[in-house]
């Protein structure tokens, strides 16, 4: 996020775009719905009619993955209509240009609605509704970034940012809300196969040699491979071993036949975890770790605030604190990783990463720090971007819109979109084992709209198989008006009807690799 | 900033700062049930009645708004009679079993009694009787301990924005309930049971497994989506049972249902508890130096034959900041290659 949690508050307006809100991140949307009770008007735009739409001004159901042709369309009319911070833009951004501008010319909202199906009055009035407000923040997660052109979309939202000065400011700005605990601190950590700690190029010599002094090693300068490319290389024999910490691929990522194949074909495959997980039954050596409750240390939330993990009981039998396993590894593979307390792991991160480099255990203790925190009497940053851009001027990028890579066809009629609901997380790891929840929320469904399900003659609670081109997957069916015609949603969190059986490994975003988890073409069968 | 007296005390506000809240900014208790900072004044428990000067008849200080040269009286014998008997009169409509209550020790009106010295009850009648139990998995609500704060009502509607429950029937009759008086079916964000200040609405989870006394707490992060929410883990015998926020955190105390009541996890009997190795097809534990001897031989073994860029890592977005820098830097300085990424674009 480029603002803080907080911040919500005081928004004038909020847009929120792909994101579930109310259900997974639901103390943001509280924060939201208390901005709404101020006075601040809410948008959202989802091809589901989500909760968050009950608090809602104006709601944009668009077809799942039209994301670029809407945001085009909204900045056409703020063109059109002059609507747009010409000091900001000047002051402050490169590439508004002719070609920018004449990109957003073929994007008139009757355009708009063809391709989104989104009424072009709505449009209009979305598009006025931004723009005319003094701090309005865009807020979105995964119904944005996981499409063959998730990086489109998210250049689409710059753009919108930018054309109205809703940057740098406080309560105005760009927030993607990240789903997990700390998967904002596993990328600032470095675990991206182009960058050391704190977003610093493992390409360029000057950075490489910085890391090899700090870690007193030869490193390689070979960007590495991305999650999604991994499969594909352990699928082709390229890649032999695969060492997996705390994460549980088999059902999170696409085509589940697909990433069993991949970890299979592995000569090595080691998993490190705290339940055997569909992934770790595929394991050569399986480790036990610590969870969240058992180990020192940090985490770093959506709003980059660094927070203390503290530890509350001891871990059951052997199992170990992942720290400790990672350590004596390295020490077995020649290579000493020595620290006495796990915050000297924390202030080598400071010395790796000048944005840490103020923090400290201690002034964690109480609400944390939000990064850049660069010295110890830096009291962290509430929002980004104060007063200018770290690269000078923040650009602007001509986005033309693509379909989705799979679209509907006569053999699989309908738009399959995943994710999460309220009660359940992720690969439900955790939560399928804490009983109540799984006394409400037990069991997979398909939403379906009411008059597609009298169509196919499915009744509510009617087991249904759905098929896509990779697979099928029987679950009941939920009959809803919460989808569109045309679109039906299945959670990816249940193993015994994984909704990333039917979604695709090939569809990948060509800049940052992620897959198109977000729109399958699928068709529906009921069983009688 | 308006300045007014209170008890004598000079307190400066800014305008529309009730007198409540003017009292607390001076720290000058007045005893509350049904207010709540996060929460629009309500009015309902008369406990915070005060006298000022120039109103015929004492008034609720959570709702009278500090004006200028006010001045406020929030103890003498009169207003304490006043509140004593309030107390009184809620408690001859309680069942009185704090020695069984999940919230003894906890207990705002418990401490109330306690204040007041009330062991004696000088009113006695009919008791509300509310035999029916709600089958819902998370919230236990025992309707005969509720003081009809209305707290619940509020945050359900106000910060939830949910409205799963209200006030039903009139009167002595008066119970909070969800519509038809059906089992709670909601968000069960449990927020309703952070703000109860009785035993009226507990976590089915915390039953039995242990009060006050003897409790660790420690405050920590929640371990599901990326909001941070800050929690406190309640411990008892190396077990979890209960977990709370504090108001003055990132998420001002409120929490959803995962990180309330999502914690059954931690020692639940699946968990991994020696280290396997397959051997012949089949998992067999082993001790922490077989295991790890042998993944540092077969690492290094496929890194001479193949390469360092023949292995791959996938860190982790549950595991700590410290956890995920070193998981990087075993995979860049003691194996040797960039194969490392999480899973942030699932």
């Amino acid at each position: 996020m480029t603002n803080s949690i907080q911040e919500i508050e005081d928004n004038d307006l909020i847009f929120v775009i792909g994101s579930n809100t109310k259900e997974n991140h639901p103390i943001v949307a509280l924060r939201m719905i208390k901005a709404v009770r101020r006075g601040a008007r809410l948008i959202v735009a989802d091809p589901r009619r989500v909760p968050l739409v009950r608090f809602a001004h104006l709601w944009l159901q668009h077809r799942p993955g039209t994301d670029v042709a809407l945001l085009n369309s909204m900045m056409h009319v703020i063109l059109k209509e002059e609507l747009y911070d010409k000091e900001f833009i000047v002051m402050m951004t490169e590439g508004f240009n002719e070609e920018f501008r004449t990109n957003l010319e073929e994007y008139p909202p009757e355009v708009g609605e063809k391709i989104t199906g989104v009424p072009k009055e709505k449009i209009v009035q979305a598009a006025r509704m931004y723009a005319t407000a003094e701090k309005a923040g865009i807020y979105y997660t995964m119904g944005i970034t996981q499409h063959s052109h998730g990086s489109d979309n998210v250049f689409s939202i710059a753009n919108l940012a930018l054309m109205t000065g809703n940057l740098g400011k406080a309560s105005a700005g760009v927030n993607p809300l990240r789903g997990q605990n700390n998967v904002q601190g596993s990328t600032d950590m470095g675990c991206s196969p182009n960058m050391y700690p704190g977003y610093q190029r493992v390409d360029i010599p000057a950075v490489r040699e910085k890391f090899e002094r700090l870690w007193g090693v030869r490193l390689s300068d070979r960007i590495g491979l991305t999650a999604s490319e991994m499969t594909f290389e352990a699928e082709a024999g390229r890649l032999k071993a695969m060492y997996i910490m705390g994460e549980n691929p088999v059902l999170s990522d696409p085509d589940v036949g697909h990433t069993v194949k991949a970890l299979k074909a592995l000569d090595f495959l080691v998993v490190q975890d705290i339940f055997m997980t569909e992934t770790a039954e595929l394991a050569d050596v399986v480790l036990p770790g610590a969870c969240f409750a058992e180990k020192d240390g940090t985490f770093t939330n959506t709003e980059r605030r660094v927070q203390r993990v503290r530890r509350a009981v001891s871990p059951p039998g052997e199992a170990r604190e992942d720290s400790w396993i990672i350590a004596e590894l390295s020490k077995r593979m020649g290579y000493e990783m020595t620290y006495n307390t796990i915050e000297e792991v924390f202030q080598e991160i400071g010395m790796a990463w000048p944005a840490m480099a103020g923090m400290t255990y201690s002034r964690l203790e109480r609400g944390g720090l939000q990064w850049p925190c660069p010295t110890t009497d830096h009291p962290g940053t509430r929002y980004l971007f104060k007063g200018g851009f770290p690269r000078g001027k923040a650009r602007f990028t001509v986005v033309k819109y693509r379909p989705p890579a799979e679209e509907p066809d006569e053999e699989y009629p309908f738009v399959l979109t995943t994710g999460r609901m309220l009660f359940q997380y992720h690969t439900g790891t955790m939560t399928r084992r804490v009983p109540p929840i799984e006394v409400v929320a037990g069991e997979p469904y398909v939403e379906i709209h009411p008059d597609d399900a009298l169509a196919l003659g499915i009744k509510e609670g009617q087991k249904v198989k759905v098929v896509s081109r990779r697979g099928e997957v029987v679950v009941r069916a939920r009959v809803t008006s919460r989808p569109d015609r045309g679109v039906v949603f299945i959670p990816f969190h249940y193993r015994e009807a994984a909704a990333n059986v039917l979604t695709s490994s090939l569809n990948l975003d060509p800049l940052c690799k992620i897959p198109e988890l977000k729109v399958a073409s699928v068709r529906l069968e009921p069983i009688e | 900033m308006i300045t007014l007296i209170i008890d004598g005390k000079y307190v400066e506000v800014p305008e529309g700062a009730t007198v409540l809240e003017a009292a607390r900014e001076a720290d000058i208790y007045i005893p509350t049930l049904c207010d709540d900072p996060r929460l629009e004044p309500f009015g309902a428990c008369r406990l915070c009645l005060v006298q000022i000067k120039g109103m015929p008849r004492p008034v609720t200080a959570c709702t009278t708004p500090a004006r200028e040269g006010m001045e406020v009286t929030t103890t003498n014998d009169e207003i304490e009679r006043i509140r004593r008997t309030i107390v009184e009169l809620l408690l001859s409509d309680h069942p009185n079993d704090c020695m069984v209550c999940e919230k003894a020790g906890d207990c705002t009106l418990q401490e109330l009694a306690y204040f007041y010295g009330l062991r004696e009850n000088r009113f006695w009648g009919e008791r509300r009787q509310y035999s029916k139990k709600d089958n819902n998995p998370f919230i236990e609500r025992d309707m005969e301990k509720c003081v009809l704060c209305g707290k619940c009502v509020r945050v359900c509607e106000e910060v939830q924005g949910v409205s799963a429950i209200d006030f039903a029937y009139r009167g002595f009759r008066t119970i909070v309930a969800p519509a038809f008086e059906k089992d709670l079916n909601c968000e069960f964000c449990g927020q309703c049971v952070s703000v109860c200040p009785t035993g009226a609405l507990v976590g089915k989870l915390s039953l039995g497994k242990g009060r006050q006394k003897d409790i660790k707490r420690v405050d920590t992060i929640c371990p599901y989506c990326g909001c941070g929410c800050n929690i406190t883990l309640h411990v008892s015998r190396n077990e979890i049972i209960r977990v709370t926020s504090s108001p003055d955190t990132l998420n001002e105390g409120w929490l959803c249902v995962k990180g309330r009541f999502g914690f059954k996890f931690v020692n639940h009997p699946d968990r991994l508890k020696r280290p396997l190795i397959r051997k012949n097809g089949r998992f067999e534990e082993v001790c922490w130096d077989e295991a790890l001897d042998y993944v540092a031989e077969r690492l290094k073994e496929i890194k001479e034959r193949y390469g360092p860029d023949a292995i791959a890592g996938l860190s982790s977005a549950r595991c700590t900041n410290e956890e995920n820098y070193l998981f990087q830097k075993f995979m860049r300085a003691a194996v040797g290659t960039n194969n490392v990424d999480h899973c942030a674009r699932y």
